[in-house]
């Protein structure tokens, strides 16, 4: 079974799990059916408990959906906390479906899955020792890879049926309220946990904080939440976010980001009331600050900024140069602290920020959006997944989300070291090329064909090399030489969906 | 690689031959020069190495239309023959000599080049040179050293070992460097060749660059040699021409095509005599709005 990208998809997997083929980044206006969770009604007054053993005990099943949220990133102490209970019990088959998994829970969710603990996982991406493990086949079924927005859906619509989510918070009151702006561990915005609390059949509040009755805001509020478990630590504060964000010093990432603020400042969607999502990466980072220039410059103000929230864009929010940021997660302390104390920096959920099921959400009013990619090919499809190696080692996070801005810029150096970036066709397709508009590379920048209209507004731009995706195939080919093809063994390890629900590749077991 | 003896050469800038990441991605930062250093950012160790690195370089990576420089060891090393046989072997554009301190020392270097093109076959007189000004004897031997070989494209003031010799170092204002940055450009034009200034070593201090940019642009110098590819689009900035220059430039160089077309050398415009220099200057004015991005193919004006 091939779909429309021409990825050969394993048709057996794709009846027995009941997968549709990818078609078409157009989401039209089907009519869909939501689900909603169970309720154990509660008048409030037994939440509150510091053994988390026996919540886990009376709550987990064996071949449950457990849940968490990644907004502790690198710092996580929650999932650690309660796989190792759930190993101790010796429950066994459960599926786990966080929002992402860090480097912080890869060591326990080896163990979980070699113990049979863990059986299936659906994740927005994963890193490091636990995507080569899962590379290597050490898991039975094929981890589902699926974007923020499309986790979102899938929660909504009853494809991730959560069981229990166990979500950390950096405070809660004794009913649990809570929120992600208070306490030491404070992350900011909610975002991704939302989805949880709003529809795990049980909802488990983690905290090192019990705070008074009632606590505001409270995002996660005590209608949603079963209990509040207090534990000693629920994250290292130094390893949430990255301290201060540095400026990228790189000259390369420097290049290429005033190349992208070119191609942005330079095309139709410039103009007053823009709108504009950045990746947290060097580049990315940069492309604020070259953007912010030709903002004060040509007396441009941008609507809102959307997505994981950076320090330089809270620069922008606080010189009015943006009105207002739509903030699904805070990548440093200081977009964190800003959401506590700017009322127009506005937490959103995923399923706001970008589910394709809504009755719209803020990636369909987004004009701009600045995106990375580790692979990019001749048809503009993007691999933020696997590695040369073939090894998966990344996440789809809001990629494909962001990528159905009306202008998406792929940023990429043509090659790093001796990887390219950009290949005749990407080892797994995640983004598809039809929502990626132009490739800015060091050593060139590629516009779709099928925006004519791009091309004509920056083809006579001084410093715009514009060279055809093909030409930077080759560029990167002479450079690096060319690659052998990797090669895998036949059983699949990973399903990416695409956010609508179907399938846009699959991962083959590495063969070493 | 894109020899051109009136060229223009606003940055040289710097790359450690033993450097593969950065000699790979040295050509994609605008650089008018790109210098690979096989002198004094390459331990002893690694000469054999930096030399096999570089030479691999030139005959494989592409590099636009930058001229293609090197500095080799000095004269007194055991490198430095190895060293200019590899690099003429590769066909580089310039070499440039470090610490050169008379016209002998030119010659010396001259002789080697000769030497190694009809070894390998390239036609004698390809390879070109350039001196590096290190020491107050090479300051004072400036003007002989600048029309010492007419492979000489340029002098360049090398800052930092000047001013060791002069029992000084280097300050914000650069006074102690205000005898030889006269001499050499004094030498470089009589000579009609270019004049290179010393680099900027802060590159944190982007106004400090751009005030000792204005500086020596002030005095006529070609460009600067640049340690850090950040500081190319700031040196280029500097050396932008105004929207009048440009005006004027396109002016002159219409007036004295109608003139020839016509059959006479000298024009008079605007009341003014325009003479060889005054087309000269306006053709150099064309040269760098077109590098700066201010003129399109056809020469219409499209800076901001």
């Amino acid at each position: 079974m091939e779909n429309k990208l021409g990825r050969v998809l394993p048709e057996t997997l794709m009846e027995k799990l009941n997968l549709k083929p990818f078609e078409t980044t157009v989401i039209g206006h089907p009519i869909v059916q939501r689900t909603a969770p169970k309720v154990r009604v509660s008048n409030g007054d037994d939440k509150v408990t510091n053994d988390l053993k026996k919540i886990v005990q009376d709550n987990v099943k064996d071949g449950m959906t457990i849940s968490f949220h990644h907004h502790f990133r690198n710092g996580d102490f929650v999932f650690n906390q309660v796989m190792k209970i759930i190993m101790d019990l010796g429950i066994k088959n459960l599926t786990l479906a966080p929002s992402s998994l860090t480097g912080a829970m890869n060591d326990v969710a080896i163990e979980a899955i070699k113990n049979g603990t863990v059986t299936n996982i659906t994740t927005s991406g994963m890193r490091g020792s636990l995507g080569e493990e899962v590379s290597h086949g050490i898991l039975k079924d094929s981890v589902i890879f699926r974007s923020h927005g499309g986790r979102a859906r899938a929660i909504e619509e009853g494809d991730i049926k959560i069981d229990v989510a166990f979500l950390g918070v950096p405070n809660a009151d004794r009913c649990g309220n809570a929120n992600g702006m208070y306490g030491e561990e404070a992350f900011g915005s909610l975002g991704y946990a939302l989805m949880d609390a709003n529809y795990a059949d049980k909802v488990v509040l983690l905290t090192d904080n019990l705070v008074d009755y009632p606590n505001t805001p409270a995002p996660i509020n005590q209608t949603m939440v079963d209990y509040v478990v207090e534990v000693d630590k629920v994250g290292d504060p130094d390893k949430i976010g990255s301290g201060a964000t540095r400026f990228t010093t790189d000259p390369k990432n420097l290049k290429i980001a005033n190349l992208v603020s070119d191609v942005i400042t330079n095309s139709s969607y410039f103009k007053e009331g823009f709108s504009f999502q950045t990746g947290s990466g060097g580049a990315a980072l940069a492309v604020t600050r070259y953007l912010r220039k030709a903002m004060i410059e040509q007396n441009i103000h941008a609507s809102f900024g959307l997505g994981g929230i950076t320090k330089p864009m809270v620069d922008l929010l606080e010189e009015g140069l943006i009105n207002k940021l739509m903030d699904v997660q805070d990548f440093d302390k200081a977009a964190a602290q800003s959401m506590k104390d700017n009322k127009n920096q506005q937490e959103i959920s995923a399923s706001w920020y970008a589910d394709p099921d809504n009755k719209g959400a803020m990636v369909d009013q987004l004009d701009v959006a600045i995106l990375s990619a580790l692979e990019i090919d001749t048809d503009f499809n993007v691999n933020v997944l696997t590695g040369a190696d073939g090894m998966i080692r990344g996440a789809v996070g809001g990629h494909q989300d962001a990528g159905t801005a009306k202008l998406t810029i792929i940023c990429a150096p043509l090659v790093r070291g001796r990887i390219p970036s950009v290949v005749k066709s990407v080892g797994t397709a995640v983004t598809p090329g039809d929502s990626i508009d132009v490739l800015v590379t060091e050593r060139g920048i590629a516009v779709n064909p099928n925006r004519p209209e791009l091309i004509d507004q920056l083809k006579n731009v001084p410093g715009i090399d514009l060279c055809t995706i093909d030409e930077l195939a080759e560029k990167a080919e002479k450079i690096v030489g060319k690659e052998e093809p990797l090669k895998f063994d036949d059983n699949t390890v990973g399903i990416v969906e695409y956010r609508d629900g179907t399938v846009i590749d699959t991962i083959k077991q590495v063969k070493d | 690689m894109a020899f051109k003896k009136d060229r223009l050469r606003r940055t040289m800038m710097f790359v450690p031959g033993n450097n593969a990441g950065m000699i790979k991605d040295a050509g994609i930062y605008g650089a008018d020069s790109i210098m690979f250093d096989l002198e004094d950012s390459v331990s002893l160790a690694e000469k054999d190495s930096a030399r096999n690195l570089v030479y691999e370089a030139l005959t494989t990576v592409d590099y636009g239309d930058a001229e293609l420089v090197v500095r080799t060891n000095g004269l007194d090393t055991d490198f430095f023959e190895a060293d200019v046989k590899a690099m003429v072997k590769a066909g580089i554009d310039v070499i440039r000599i470090p610490k050169t301190e008379n016209a002998d020392m030119v010659k010396e270097m001259e002789n080697l080049v000769v030497a190694a093109e009809k070894e390998f076959g390239i036609p004698v007189g390809t390879t070109h040179l350039m001196a590096a000004i290190e020491s107050a004897e090479g300051v004072l031997n400036v003007p002989e050293i600048a029309k010492s070989s007419d492979r000489m494209i340029g002098v360049a003031l090398s800052a930092e070992d000047y001013t060791t010799d002069m029992q000084t170092h280097r300050y914000p204002n650069g006074k102690e460097l205000e005898f030889a940055r006269n001499m050499i450009i004094n030498a470089a034009r009589a000579a009609d060749i270019a004049a290179f200034d010393t680099v900027y070593t802060d590159v944190d201090n982007t106004q400090g660059l751009i005030d000792e940019t204005e500086y020596i642009h002030e005095l006529g110098y070609d460009g600067k040699s640049v340690i850090n590819p950040r500081q190319i689009p700031v040196i280029d900035k500097v050396f932008e021409p105004s929207k009048e220059a440009i005006k004027n430039a396109q002016n002159v160089i219409a007036a004295i095509e109608r003139a020839h077309q016509a059959g006479s050398g000298v024009i008079a415009m605007n009341g003014q005599m325009v003479d060889r220099p005054v087309v000269m200057r306006a053709e150099r004015v064309m040269k760098l709005a077109q590098a700066s991005g201010l003129v399109d193919k056809e020469g219409h004006y499209i800076g901001k």
